[in-house]
């Protein structure tokens, strides 16, 4: 954990920062009571319903009931081992990969549901895209990690996959760096670099949602500037759900927070709201530093 | 830190510990040295003993008659090469598809029995390849032939390659395959276009042991190959190959033969060599991953 978050007293300090840094905090001010989005607002893109997910006996997600709103930046809080990749899993259905995952409850995206043995899985990602701690890329070139993913993800023809590398490259802030050295090796690339590229290839597939879990836990604060930069850029158009262990970037980049504790969603609200004025004494505890 | 300045260092190692790390270091180089002294022994040996009579001939000439001199390997060597490359065509793809549903589907029972008999046969004496062989193919239609010869170097490649898939492929780390899946890659396109080739280069190293191993093998061949003096390209009728005709000439009572059976080992080995060098070079992966 990063030394500041643990010194740093008082909650207001991370709103500062966020402050700051752009207008995402106040973009809604209207103080949304319950976990769902205030009746006549805009519908949400992803609603989960009463999830549950076990692994064998553990159940590491309890009834959590959460909407996504479209176009927003959601954060999800919470001390460690407390569900929240659990929940970001089940959004686009990766812990199906899992052996022995059980999950309950329904996950609708733009009201239709993901979850069912009829619904197939790699339809909902192409939709759902997800980014890990680990940038992982393929064990191929800079430009084919990239392209591959164009071609298999996205069904597009040989013609303009250039161009779309180029796009998805470029969206993810990483052509200037990389532009002259596209044949080189995903993994000689260095670590915040190899994050960028894991993030173009998440966007060439062009979801609707982007998923990701601590994206930033293993860069160093220009690499992490770097992306939240990016994700504010991304918001315009996308949804994004992101996981931090981070209170200052939930502060900094995202309209609404979730904390969760112990497998369940305590509380969701604004960010502002939820840095000035939680509602739960946990998370006030959680954010200002006095457990966790 | 003030504490480390004044007083004793406390940082260096003690006595003990430098005399038993110089002793292992020196046990772990004396037994790489022997293992490496008794290869390159028997390897000097055999270019000591071959390197006189490998000449053209040896490459372009069929065995003389006895008491002619001259006469080469030309049929062994092609008879090699044919049964070789008849069985790697069999069992590469069967071993690695195998190793990728070990790999992939592990847990089943089904698997676990494939795995099981695997490992068994993969122990099994080259002998009993050739028994196999021998009862399936040769009794059946009353002929030693090369594709008797094939299916019994088959039968002891495949469970070398399948097993060392298998390990490669499960050495692909979970975040690659999660990354990949998350991109809505389907899954067999995941195993076969990211995992595979992100493994390749240690399943290429088991498919050249399997060559390298069934390039001499002599047992399995003995009776199912057989040996066949005349270039012969029939794959129903016996053939020559190179371990099979050093051993006929290295116990048959002539001197001319004992020397071309040295020059057949000396090819043998260099052969083998200079192929899995080649293979390395070929497959060597630019995008090795980090650990
Ligand atoms: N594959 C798995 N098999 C069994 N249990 C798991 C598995 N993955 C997670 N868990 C358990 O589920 C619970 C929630 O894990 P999860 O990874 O969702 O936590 P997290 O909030 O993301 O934690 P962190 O902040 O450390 O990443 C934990 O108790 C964990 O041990
Ligand atoms: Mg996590």
């Amino acid at each position: 954990m990063h030394p500041m978050e643990q010194s740093s007293p008082r909650a207001s300090t991370y709103l500062a920062e966020g402050a700051a840094h752009g207008e995402a905090a106040s973009k809604t001010s209207a103080d949304h009571a319950g976990n769902a989005l205030s009746p006549g607002g805009p519908s949400p893109k992803m609603r989960a319903r009463n999830l549950t997910v076990r692994y064998g006996p553990i159940v590491a997600v309890t009834d959590v009931s959460l909407d996504v709103p479209a176009r927003q930046v959601l954060a999800l809080i919470g001390p460690s081992g407390c569900g929240k990749s659990t929940f970001l899993r089940s959004l686009n259905r990766m812990n199906d990969t899992v052996p022995g995952a059980v999950v309950s409850g329904d996950v609708e995206l733009d009201g239709q549901s993901i979850c069912g043995t009829e619904i197939d899985p790699v339809l909902v990602r192409k939709r759902v895209g997800m980014v890990f701690q680990r940038a992982s890329p393929f064990p191929t070139s800079i430009f084919e990690n990239v392209a591959y993913t164009v071609r298999v993800a996205a069904h597009r023809g040989q013609r303009d996959v250039a161009d779309r590398v180029e796009h998805a490259l470029r969206q993810a802030e990483l052509w200037n760096e990389v532009k002259d050295r596209l044949k080189e090796s995903g993994t000689s690339l260095s670590g915040g670099q190899q994050q960028r590229l894991c993030i173009a290839r998440a966007l060439a597939v062009e979801p609707e949602v982007l998923l990701m879990d601590e994206p930033t836990s293993a860069l160093d604060p220009i690499a992490t500037a770097k992306i939240e930069e990016l994700v504010s850029e991304l918001r315009k158009g996308l949804t994004i759900v992101i996981v931090t262990h981070s209170m200052q970037q939930a502060a900094r980049i995202s309209h609404r927070t979730g904390f969760f504790n112990m497998g369940s969603l305590i509380e969701v609200g604004d960010t502002t709201t939820m840095f000035t004025r939680p509602r739960e004494h946990q998370t006030e505890d959680y954010i200002s530093g006095r457990f966790g | 830190m003030t504490a480390v300045v004044s007083g004793t260092p406390r940082f260096t190692i003690s006595p003990r510990r430098k005399v038993v790390n110089k002793a292992m270091l020196g046990l772990c180089v004396a037994a790489a040295t022997f293992a490496v002294a008794v290869l390159m022994w028997i390897f000097g040996y055999v270019i000591v003993q071959g390197a006189r009579y490998v000449n053209i001939d040896f490459f372009t000439n069929l065995p003389a008659p006895v008491g002619e001199a001259g006469g080469g390997f030309l049929n062994a060597l092609v008879g090699t090469g044919i049964m070789v490359g008849m069985a790697s065509a069999v069992s590469i793809p069967v071993g690695v598809l195998a190793g990728i549903y070990l790999a992939e589907f592990g847990r089943s029972w089904m698997a676990q029995v494939v795995r099981f008999i695997n490992d068994t046969l993969n122990a099994t004496p080259s002998i009993v390849a050739g028994l196999f062989a021998y009862t399936l193919v040769v009794l059946q239609v009353h002929r030693f032939s090369a594709i008797a010869g094939s299916v019994a170097l088959a039968v002891l490649m495949i469970p070398t390659i399948t097993r060392t898939a298998e390990e490669m492929i499960r050495l692909v780390p979970r975040t690659l395959r999660d990354a990949a899946l998350a991109l809505g890659i389907p899954e067999w396109r995941m195993t076969l276009q990211i995992v595979l080739p992100a493994a390749a280069s240690g399943i290429v190293t088991g498919i050249m042991l399997a060559i390298a191993r069934v390039s001499g093998e002599t047992a399995a061949l003995l009776f199912t190959a057989f040996n066949n003096r005349f270039l012969s390209f029939a794959l129903d009728q016996p053939m020559s190959s190179v371990p099979v005709q050093v051993f006929t000439y290295a116990i048959a009572p002539y001197d001319d033969w004992h020397h071309q059976a040295w020059a057949g080992s000396l090819v043998l080995v260099s052969l083998v060599a200079l192929f899995s060098a080649a293979m390395r070079i070929a497959t060597r992966n630019r995008h090795r991953m980090r650990a």
